[in-house]
């Protein structure tokens, strides 16, 4: 128990000190994490705008394997992503390697399926409640894809949040793409990761504890640039 | 949609990284957990106007990093692996800088009473006679490769211990706090043993066989493999690694007043 409390006295303390080791990596964590989240949501929301708007033949197998990869162990991602970044792998020529772009593209590729899931699902919804209306005016493809995605973009927040949440989080992949590198590629998840190595208890839990108020204070952020959750909005 | 991606982007802050120049080089925890990189690191820097990256791993991942070239040095301590490593042809040489030791951790009321052991061969079959739980690295990294080279002089093999031996598979840190949660024995490195702050009802229980001394080695990859490493900027670290203000540096590092690390570089 004293862990715990001193853990939140000392996240207290490097908070209103501004502690610029902690000030560091936590900007690193959140420049990772939103590039990653900007970089999938252009991916997964058109993508799943797509799937539910347009029928072709592997359809039903390409929504079955997006929904299994939501399950991907992120060790796994940071894995094949070393493979092809190293020295040795097909793109070593571009030297990503332990580099933040690395980590961007591990957690890109671990949270485009989450995203593109939970956004397809509550895209399908609208899709069948808009689906008379939009053939009858006679919209194209690319229209109906941009009437759902614009009349469904606060479920879409919903889907980018978890996203982001799995992504800030996140350890496993970063830790072997990112390498832990002091000043270069330490991020808040793998600076926890190394501390409770050693042992020291009461600040990796001050570094969650940061970790948890950023989360919030994000997610706080946007909705509050988006407007929702406000009187006489839905 | 606008608004939330200008806002997106807007926090997405972009730090800038220094020009100085930079070479990765792969450590073992246990070197680094020791917080003697703390100490070089910053006069390395300064001397030399290199900025070291390093990249903390076991000694196993750190000789494929080295022999894939994503490093342009290596820095462990596990010798039949390291000229392994110079038989591919994945490094140049092999360089001793120092050493420290292994010692061997417990329940402090020692059930296995290895504090009285004569030998380090000694003490792990008083650990197997009795069936005390035992925590092993498990992970392949020199630290391991040391535990079974020992358990295997003692005359034993792992493959068919019972349910005491214990192979975690993590690093140092997190296998101390495995022990530390079991109570159990475990052989660490002095530095990483001394550095940790989780040691609950454990203590330094038997240490001083020569068979336990432990030797770091400098490996610089080779650049006829790699075209791309810095091999230049390898050889001045090098040098400075072997240098008297290391060797004064290395010596003096204290940690509750022991000294960890003893600098046996040929100059």
């Amino acid at each position: 128990m004293s862990d715990l409390w001193n853990g939140l006295c000392q996240a207290f303390w490097m908070v209103v000190t501004l502690d610029a080791d902690l000030v560091e990596i936590t900007l690193r964590s959140l420049r990772v994490t939103l590039s990653a989240l900007l970089i999938a949501s252009l991916i997964a929301l058109p993508l799943a705008a797509f799937l539910s708007v347009r029928r072709f033949r592997f359809r039903r197998a390409t929504i079955a394997v997006m929904n299994a990869l939501m399950g991907l162990p992120p060790v796994v991602v940071g894995l094949l992503v070393y493979i092809v970044l190293s020295r040795s792998g097909p793109f070593g020529v571009f030297g990503l390697l332990f580099t933040p772009t690395a980590m961007i593209i591990a957690q890109v590729i671990i949270i485009v399926p989450l995203i593109a899931s939970i956004a397809h699902q509550s895209l399908r919804e609208l899709w069948s409640d808009y689906h008379d209306l939009l053939i009858s005016m006679n919209a194209t493809q690319s229209q109906r894809v941009r009437a759902i995605l614009w009349d469904g973009r606060r479920a879409l927040l919903t889907a980018a949040l978890a996203g982001f949440g799995r992504a800030i989080g996140e350890v496993g992949a970063i830790m072997v793409v990112g390498g832990n590198i002091d000043h270069v590629t330490r991020v808040l998840t793998t600076a926890i990761a190394l501390e409770t190595g050693k042992g020291d208890f009461a600040l990796a839990l001050s570094l969650g504890f940061v970790l948890i108020a950023m989360a919030i204070a994000v997610n706080i952020a946007i909705h509050w640039l988006t407007r929702t959750e406000q009187e006489g909005r839905w | 949609m606008k608004r939330f991606l200008m806002g997106v982007v807007a926090t997405a802050v972009l730090t800038t990284s220094t020009l100085a120049d930079e070479m990765k080089m792969a450590v073992t925890t246990s070197f680094h957990n020791s917080g003697l990189s703390d100490i070089l690191l910053p006069e390395i820097k300064n001397d030399l106007g290199i900025d070291v990256h390093l990249l903390i791993v076991g000694t196993g991942q750190a000789l494929r990093l080295g022999a894939a070239g994503d490093v342009d040095a290596i820095l462990v301590h596990s010798r039949k692996a390291e000229e392994k490593f110079l038989a591919n042809g994945s490094g140049t040489h092999r360089r001793e800088i120092m050493y420290n030791d292994f010692v061997f951790i417990g329940p402090k009321d020692d059930s296995a009473s290895i504090a009285v052991a004569t030998a380090a061969t000694d003490a792990l079959n008083k650990i197997a006679d009795t069936s005390a739980l035992f925590v092993s690295r498990g992970d392949d990294s020199g630290t391991h490769k040391k535990e079974l080279s020992l358990w295997s002089a003692a005359g034993l093999d792992p493959e068919t211990f019972g349910d005491w031996y214990r192979a975690v598979g993590a690093g140092m840190g997190a296998a101390l706090n495995t022990a530390s949660g079991m109570n159990a024995y475990i052989m660490a490195d002095r530095a990483s043993w001394l550095n940790f702050q989780n040691k609950g009802d454990l203590a330094l229980l038997y240490s001083g066989d020569p068979v336990l001394f432990n030797q770091y080695a400098y490996i610089p990859v080779n650049p006829e493999k790699h075209a791309h490493v810095k091999a230049d900027l390898a050889l001045k670290l090098e040098n400075w690694l072997v240098s008297d203000k290391a060797k004064d540096l290395i010596n003096t590092y204290k940690i509750n007043g022991e000294t960890l690390f003893v600098f046996n570089a040929e100059q």
